[in-house]
């Protein structure tokens, strides 16, 4: 079944005179024939599940906002920055107008009037198509007051990022949108209670929301039979890495990973293998190949020890080593915490200077025990799971990769002896690529 | 993100602590009136602060707005932005320095920023000769063409791939550096053979249960994005994914299941 990318090529899609004539906007003018509460009965009985990581179910989320006359706000979260995710991107440059429809449902089923669309700052082609989406939306009355002849109305802001990873998580993300560094809050109260301008606060991926459409044209009950019985409907799956067709593919919700990783994606290039994967960004713990039978759901991969996270997956062969990709990750979360708690900045940096100890020869296999404790020690012990985002992917490929590791460090070491015993290494200066912090030191 | 000066041996350089002069009365918000701003930066940023229930939630689209007229967030644009915006200067300059695309070091106005993505999917793909190569292909031109590596840019189908003042391109290949040099030298588009945007779905369940409608003999071809004005090319198809597979590795792949 292709829901979301059906036919997503079709030349002009994201002009409102081709997403009409496909059938646009009859969604809302369903739903607008509902009441509120009739809409999100629908949404909850599609059993729709949040797109951007938690997983959480949608209905349940837009219930818990107070019901009555207040300033409540829905935000759609188009700041995608998951090292591997691309779904979004290919969403809003393509078919706007149904992520504008998406959150006009929304709205009308959590009684919203006002909303936002925080997009990444990179994204700059993606924001002036939908700029140029709201404006045509406006202009036909899908937009502002008095919707379609119903009660209902909605502003629609578009918001501009500028390049900063933790305001995809949602409390940063308000922050952000306040116009203030994106830290994260603490939780509770949660957004759904009070979130922006302290008001209650919807926020939803922007492939949740682009869903919608689809939900009511075919009816909530419908769209649950697709997928397995907790991971309803069907997802975008963006695959890079090392693979032969890297792209966003939409699959239905259970079937295998490797009919995605080999099937659609042609898997690695000839001549390789896969070594490990990571089912959902560069945040979940990875996989081996010994994992690729695993049915591709929310819960098949919780139950495997990773998760589905933004269903970005990421293929590593066996031209790479683990310690290559470990340093990769520790370096993107070090860059990116911002700061707000300790466990999660001081961490993620140790990790990153842990990681070049291995790489320079310093380290010796007790190093392993030390990063996978502490790496424990982050998580849960944070505002925002940034740094358990780090801790986990780190402390699976210790876990699974332990004898490679343990290689690793041993020849580092002979290696390094080779140098002579005054030479002095200074780390970091020979990476163009390394962190803030030389590490200095005299053999 | 502000660089601690050092030494070569790598020491701090003394003095690199001492941020502000205790003496002096810190800096107020200035005054609306006199404050010489651009008119057209002024007209921004007060159309970005009508949007938003609270002003300075135009925080962001204010400051983006003056680097692009200063080139990066220098001490004079984030006082107009202040004095605009009636905030303080240190407040915006909290935020400019906590974002990664505001310029926080001198850059002259009308600069070209590369963005070299490096994380995990770009790197498996040999990112990091790309980033050396476009460094070196900046070096070698009179413009101002500022590479920098970035994080995740989302777009990891195209790894690895660059973002040249905003336009995504991929993949590349060292050789496509200079071409990139190229191109901003004479000011035409960059790589129009590898931009994103022109880019088609991978899944071939897409193009093969194309349905009922079909376009207009009008509409626009290729761009999917729509945004090609009327005098362009239409007709260019830029690189797709490759969507069959050979029969024989489908084969295969039947017997491995």
């Amino acid at each position: 079944v292709k829901l979301l990318l059906d036919r997503i090529d079709e030349p002009g899609l994201n002009t409102l005179e081709v997403y009409e004539r496909r059938g646009g906007y009859d969604s809302l003018r369903k739903a607008l024939e509902m009441t509120p509460e009739e809409a999100l009965e629908q949404i909850s009985e599609s059993g729709l599940r949040g797109r951007g990581g938690a997983g959480f179910r949608m209905g349940q989320k837009a219930g818990f906002l107070p019901h009555g006359n207040m300033e409540k706000y829905l935000v759609c979260n188009a700041d995608e920055s998951e090292p591997g995710a691309f779904k979004d991107r290919e969403l809003m440059q393509k078919n706007p107008h149904a992520l504008i429809e998406g959150i006009v449902i929304a709205s009308w089923a959590a009684e919203i009037n006002r909303a936002f669309i925080y997009i990444r700052g990179e994204y700059q082609h993606q924001a002036d198509i939908l700029e140029a989406a709201i404006a045509e939306a406006e202009a036909a009355g899908y937009l502002g007051e008095g919707i379609l002849g119903s009660e209902h109305s909605l502003t629609l802001v578009l918001h501009r990022g500028a390049g900063a990873y933790i305001c995809g998580e949602e409390t940063g993300l308000l922050d952000s949108l306040e116009g203030k560094r994106g830290n994260p809050r603490l939780k509770p109260p949660f957004p759904a209670i009070e979130g922006l301008y302290h008001g209650p606060t919807l926020i939803n991926n922007v492939e949740t929301l682009y869903t919608l459409p689809f939900i009511f044209r075919m009816g909530g009950e419908e769209y649950a039979k697709l997928g397995t019985e907790t991971s309803a409907g069907t997802k975008v799956v963006s695959i890079s890495g090392d693979i032969q067709r890297p792209g966003n593919y939409e699959i239905e919700f259970g079937i295998p990973a490797r009919e995605i990783i080999y099937g659609l994606g042609g898997g690695p290039p000839e001549g390789h293998e896969i070594k490990f994967w990571f089912p959902g960004g560069s945040s979940s713990p990875v996989l081996t190949k010994d994992d690729l039978d695993i049915s591709y759901d929310y819960d098949s991969l919780a139950k495997a020890g990773s998760m589905l996270g933004t269903a970005s997956i990421i293929v590593v062969d066996d031209s790479h080593t683990v310690l290559e990709v470990a340093k990769k990750v520790a370096g993107f979360y070090a860059h990116e915490s911002c700061g707000k708690c300790v466990p999660c900045r001081e961490g993620t940096n140790w990790a990153v200077k842990m990681l070049r100890r291995v790489e320079a020869g310093e380290a010796t296999p007790m190093d392993l025990d030390i990063m996978a404790s502490y790496c424990t020690a982050i998580i849960g012990n944070c505002l925002c799971v940034l740094g358990d985002a780090m801790a986990m992917p780190i402390g699976s490929m210790i876990e699974k990769f332990r004898p490679e590791l343990e290689a690793e460090i041993e020849a580092a070491r002979q290696r390094a002896d080779a140098v002579a015993l005054h030479d002095v290494v200074p780390l970091g200066v020979a990476d163009p690529h390394a962190g803030p912090m030389p590490v200095h030191t005299a053999r | 993100m502000s660089v601690v000066p050092r030494f070569d041996h790598g020491s701090r350089v003394p003095g690199w602590d001492e941020s502000v002069d205790l003496t002096k009365d810190p800096a107020v918000i200035p005054d609306k009136e006199t404050t010489p701003v651009p008119p057209e930066l002024r007209q921004e940023i007060e159309s970005a602060m009508a949007k938003y229930p609270d002003r300075r939630s135009a925080v962001i689209p204010a400051l983006h707005a003056a680097q692009a007229i200063h080139g990066w967030c220098s001490p004079e644009a984030i006082h107009q932005v202040a004095a605009v915006m009636q905030v303080t200067p240190a407040y915006l300059s909290s935020v400019a320095t906590f974002y990664d695309m505001f310029e926080n070091r001198a850059a002259p106005a009308g600069h070209h920023d590369v963005y070299v993505c490096t994380n995990i999917s770009c790197s498996l793909r040999g990112a990091d000769k790309i980033l050396d190569a476009m460094v070196g292909a900046a070096a070698l031109t009179e413009r101002e063409v500022h590479v920098r590596s970035f994080e995740c840019l989302g777009a990891c189908d195209i790894a690895p791939m660059a973002s040249v003042d905003g336009e995504y391109v991929g993949p590349l290949t060292p050789e496509d550096t200079r071409q990139i040099v190229e191109d901003l030298e004479a000011g035409r588009p960059v790589l129009p053979d590898k931009q994103l945007r022109y880019r088609k779905n991978a899944d071939p369940g897409v193009a093969e249960e194309a349905g009922e409608w079909s376009p207009r003999d009008d509409a626009p071809r290729a761009d999917t994005a729509g945004l090609t004005d009327a005098t362009a090319d239409l007709d260019r198809p830029g690189p797709t994914a490759p969507i069959e597979m050979p029969a024989e590795e489908a084969a295969a792949q039947e017997d491995d299941e």
